[in-house]
């Protein structure tokens, strides 16, 4: 299969890109090389493989349900583009 | 009550928090009410290169609930991403469960006890373990435009559980809400505060209208917004009735032109829905297995043990108590649904009177009616099972009557005292039965057109001298002072 021009652009407003004539072509051109290169895969014969969730042969591994200590409030906000002395700050949410 | 123009379809998402210390992923608090972004750490901040670790305890009161709620538990279970851009979701995703949930095809059983709908089961589509989002908080009047987020929410420990398209009512959805709030309150695995948003209910409501042979399915929408039981039940009414306008003025069928799936608000102030965002396609959201987090398999020795602990639930506490105790069914509704705790202090109360009926009187008219008045729950009722048995006792003996013994229960509320020291203060003693009988004989002798209707077979008459009897001595029991008196009469 080839990648469309509108593929690329669906993928892109999913991810909240903004790209300009030019990305999208370059974008079209490089994601449909990575998928191209990844389809090889489908050459093997996968009949009577079992789908596998995960690479590692592990299961069920948990952590008690006990309190850590959180970070404090101006170390979780420090990376923050805008933020006021108790939370973030962002656009204005439309609707909800 | 039903309208017999269409059949109204609900199928409801219901989202309950775990009670959990920590978060599902992380272990930050996961209390209600800290100051803002005081509980978050890298792991529900999503900053990269931190590692999500599954909450033991989380998963553990999902599987109650899922087997609780006669959900199939499948051996093997995985977590994946559910892609989507919004301010409050700050890694970009939410971990939730697509194609292999932790548990699917359940049912919970509702009943109306007053026959507004027949018994029956609401299939469980599936129950899953997902992440909680934050909260955007937008303050127009402080005339601010930047939206605030608070993540301290972020990660928390959800339970998803969607019921199949099988309810056909607003009272339906109302009721299967109510038994699942009253199941998860049993099973202790959330608070279910609705205020707090423990507990939050999607709805998913369609109608299906007679077209002659055939049967038109109108658009479905998705109903938000609601915050609580009874705007959920406002809000499928009044959508119902919308539908069916709607397809009077326009007939649009599901599935065809302009008869996709829509979301609409509920808007309590209004009482009326509104139209929202239109719902994304499900692949939209580019599910795919979260490669940082391990699957989880449940034997089936592992879920009979689960199984094993639930303790009696509902439904079947209902039946046991009717039968252990010589109640209605009714009855027994009553105080099942009042919680696990008042039907310890009726079984106790049962016990310490040994008249189950007697107890469930008392409880449902005297100890709720105070509870509410004191605006307690039973944990904090002053009076113990032990002590308001053996005033029941008293009342049992014909030491005293009904309406003496509320008095008495006041009064061992006020004084906090036993029965018996309630009484005395009270002045309330057993009558000696000849004084009973002189007193009867004066009244009687006092009443010659009250003698002449009870010779004549008009019992009723007897009341005026009840009420005479009481002016002269509260203490007399009615019952005894009727049946002495019918019995002189006899005599005469």
């Amino acid at each position: 299969m080839s990648l469309s021009k509108a593929d690329v652009e669906k993928v892109a407003s999913l991810a909240r890109l903004k790209l300009t004539d030019e990305e999208l072509s370059t974008m079209t051109r490089q994601l449909d090389q990575v998928i191209q290169y990844v389809q090889q895969l489908e050459e093997l014969d996968t009949s009577g493989v079992q789908p596998m969730a995960h690479t590692a042969d592990l299961a069920n591994v948990f952590a008690d349900d006990l309190l850590r200590a959180s970070l404090p409030r101006d170390a979780a906000l420090a990376n923050a583009p805008k933020r006021d002395d108790e939370c973030y700050l962002v656009p204005p949410v439309l609707g909800d | 009550m039903t309208n017999t123009a269409y059949e109204t379809i609900i199928g409801l998402e219901v989202h309950v928090q775990l009670q959990t210390n920590t978060k599902l992923f992380c272990r930050c608090s996961t209390s209600f009410g800290a100051e803002p972004n005081t509980q978050t750490c890298p792991v529900c901040i999503g900053m990269p290169g931190s590692l999500p670790v599954m909450n033991r305890q989380a998963y553990a009161l999902g599987l109650k609930t899922a087997v609780a709620l006669n959900c199939q538990i499948p051996e093997f279970t995985k977590w994946d991403r559910k892609q989507y851009f919004y301010p409050d979701l700050p890694k970009g995703y939410q971990i939730s469960q697509f194609d292999l949930p932790m548990s699917e095809h359940g049912w919970l059983e509702i009943s109306d006890p007053k026959g507004a709908f027949e018994t029956k089961k609401i299939g469980i589509t599936r129950a899953h373990l997902e992440d909680d989002a934050g909260k955007s908080m937008h303050d127009e009047a402080a005339g601010r435009s930047d939206s605030r987020i608070d993540l301290n929410r972020t990660g928390t420990p959800l339970l998803e559980i969607v019921s199949d398209p099988d309810l056909r009512s607003a009272d339906e959805a109302r009721a299967y809400l109510s038994e699942l709030k009253l199941l998860l309150t049993y099973l202790g695995v959330s608070d279910c505060n609705m205020q707090e948003g423990s507990l939050r209910v999607d709805a998913n409501i369609n109608l299906h209208i007679a077209q002659g042979e055939r049967t038109a399915a109108t658009p479905i929408v998705e109903v938000k917004n609601m915050n609580s039981f009874r705007a959920v039940e406002r809000a499928l009414r009044f959508e119902a009735n919308r539908q069916f306008e709607s397809w009077q003025a326009n007939p649009v069928e599901l599935g065809s032109p302009g008869g996709h799936k829509t979301t609409r608000g509920w808007d309590d102030q209004m009482q009326i829905t509104r139209i929202q965002r239109e719902k994304e396609e499900s692949s939209d959201y580019r599910y795919f297995p979260d490669p940082d987090l391990l699957p989880v398999t449940a034997t089936e020795a592992d879920v009979a043990s689960v199984r094993g602990a639930l303790g009696e639930l509902p439904a079947a506490l209902r039946v046991t108590l009717a039968k252990k105790y010589g109640i209605d069914a009714y009855d027994a509704d009553v105080l099942v649904n009042q919680g696990r705790p008042l039907v310890a202090y009726f079984e106790e109360l049962a016990a310490a009177c040994d008249d189950g009926r007697r107890a469930s009187n008392w409880v449902q008219q005297d100890v709720l009616r105070l509870l509410n008045e004191m605006d307690a729950t039973i944990d904090q009722f002053p009076v113990t099972a032990a002590a308001l048995g053996e005033l029941l006792k008293f009342i049992a003996a014909g030491d005293i009557d009904n309406t003496r013994a509320k008095d008495v229960l006041q009064e061992m509320i006020d004084a906090q005292s036993s029965a018996a020291e309630a009484m005395a203060k009270l002045g309330i003693e057993k009558v000696d039965a000849s004084d009973l009988e002189s007193l009867c004989r004066e009244l009687l002798a006092a009443n010659p057109a009250v003698v002449a209707d009870l010779k004549e077979g008009k019992m009723k008459a007897v009341g005026a001298l009840i009420g005479q009897a009481k002016k002269q001595n509260p203490n007399v029991n009615p019952a005894q002072i009727k049946s002495i008196c019918i019995e002189l009469v006899k005599q005469l």
